[in-house]
């Protein structure tokens, strides 16, 4: 349970640590918060010869209106999140997802921006950030990209990221008046990874939700948004009829692996069950 | 390909109040330094991957995971272990709370069921019998000793609370 040897550099600008991926690509390993990849250095399940720490960039901490949009960068760690009176106001689907993330020693350390480069399947992020549409802004030698939520996650911990590229901050999407969202997750015990989770947001009017989105995590190799059970929903009185048939079409976007504990079908059964307490929080 | 940079660092830590400095491997955790270089042992190595609390200590004012920290990481930041806080007499009230309720069995949780009730307490006086639990969630007793914990924790936010109104 000891980490193997790895170098370690600490930089003080963006630009350093661009250049120390550049240089060492898939040798070296981004440090941000660390509280997942750390358990893997000490598990031995990674040991890369070098690590970078980024926590040196201030460029990469804050969280700020920009537009209409609310960046949080990289840096931003969860209890920064779950303390910030701009994510309650302006993306209140993160306000409410943070919570379900590990424990508070964790959520003081752990970082937005490496929970997305990590792409775990039963992490919470994803899940918000495909729901929500937001925008993940890339930095490289050669300046920065940036890429939707929809096109960032390429399958089991695999991202768009490239070796020598870091995640620098995402931008979310305002939630517009009159829209509510939920985030609903069961575990085993509080804290640890989702069996099964939904992050869900829609326009919410008389009894029928609009521009509904419902992105599921713990399905798969990545989060999934579920277009067609959302599509089964759109503008329907949201009845026990409707809330069926979205469950119902929530089959044809889910093709969860089993786990240890669960198989395929109980996943879609737990998925479905979630769903229509989302449904009913987001009408309320 | 360019030369690594080092493996080992010279690094300075405020532990306890008092700097220390010591050449370090970047490999090595915070709670290994505070064992193996320093000689504090209050601070326990349960599971080393982040899920039983064992190794909690403060970084800054705010609980972290001792073995989800490399060391270095930890260079110019104050580090607050069980030594220092029950020195201080800032986990007093909380320390005897644990004995008079038997909080404890075996111990080996209790320096980071202390530190974080001692978060808990300073952050969320008002906290509920559920707070506290939530609170506490990541932190593992093998001895089963939960109820007593909260009881106690619960005695101490309570007795903060009473003192604040009178």
């Amino acid at each position: 349970m000891k980490a193997s040897s790895f170098a370690y550099a600490r930089p003080q600008s963006l630009g350093e640590a661009l250049a120390l991926l550049g240089t060492h690509r898939d040798a070296a390993r981004v440090l941000a918060g660390g509280q997942s990849l750390i358990p893997s250095l000490n598990m031995r399940l990674s040991s890369p010869e070098l690590l970078v720490d980024i926590n040196g960039l201030a460029e990469l901490s804050g969280i700020r209106l920009q537009g209409d949009v609310l960046r949080i960068g990289a840096l931003a760690r969860h209890r920064d999140i779950e303390r910030s009176a701009e994510v309650a106001r302006h993306v209140p689907l993160l306000a409410q997802a943070v919570p379900h993330i590990a424990h508070v020693a964790i959520r003081n350390v752990g970082t937005l921006g490496g929970s997305l480069a990590l792409a775990d399947p039963a992490a919470e992020y994803p899940a918000c950030a495909l729901a929500l549409d937001a925008t993940l802004i890339i930095a490289h030698a050669g300046g920065e990209r940036r890429v939707a939520a929809r096109d960032f996650f390429k399958g089991l911990y695999s991202t768009a990221l490239e070796p020598h590229e870091l995640l620098v901050a995402a931008e979310f999407p305002f939630a517009k008046p009159g829209y509510r969202s939920a985030f609903l997750e069961l575990a085993r015990r509080h804290g640890d990874y989702a069996i099964v989770g939904v992050a869900a947001q829609a326009r919410a009017e008389r009894g029928r939700l609009s521009d509904l989105r419902l992105a599921y995590f713990g399905v798969g190799a990545t989060a999934v948004r579920a277009r067609r059970a959302a599509a089964a929903g759109e503008g329907k009185a949201l009845d026990a009829q409707t809330v069926a048939a979205v469950q119902a079409a929530l089959g044809e976007d889910l093709d969860p692996s089993p786990d240890l504990y669960h198989s395929a079908a109980a996943k879609v059964h737990l998925a479905r069950v979630l769903t229509g307490r989302a449904l009913a929080e987001l009408a309320q | 390909m360019s030369r690594l940079p080092d493996t080992e660092l010279d690094t300075t830590i405020v532990l306890n109040g008092k700097p220390v400095t010591r050449r370090i491997p970047a490999r090595q955790h915070l709670v290994d330094f505070l064992r193996e270089e320093i000689g504090l042992t209050g601070s326990h190595v349960g599971c080393e991957h982040g899920v039983c609390g064992a190794c909690t200590v403060r970084v800054d004012g705010e609980i972290v995971r001792g073995c989800l920290m490399l060391a270095v990481q930890a260079n110019g930041r104050r580090v607050d272990t069980i030594e220092g806080l029950s020195d201080s007499g800032e986990l007093a009230a909380l320390q005897s709370a644990f004995h008079e309720r038997n909080a404890l069995q075996c111990g080996f949780c209790t320096p980071g069921m202390l530190i974080a009730a001692l978060d808990l307490a300073n952050s969320h006086p008002d906290a509920t019998r559920e707070q506290i639990r939530a609170h506490l969630s990541g932190n593992y007793c093998r001895c089963t000793g939960y109820q007593s914990i909260v009881d106690a924790i619960e005695a101490v936010l309570e007795a903060r609370r009473e003192g604040v109104r009178r």
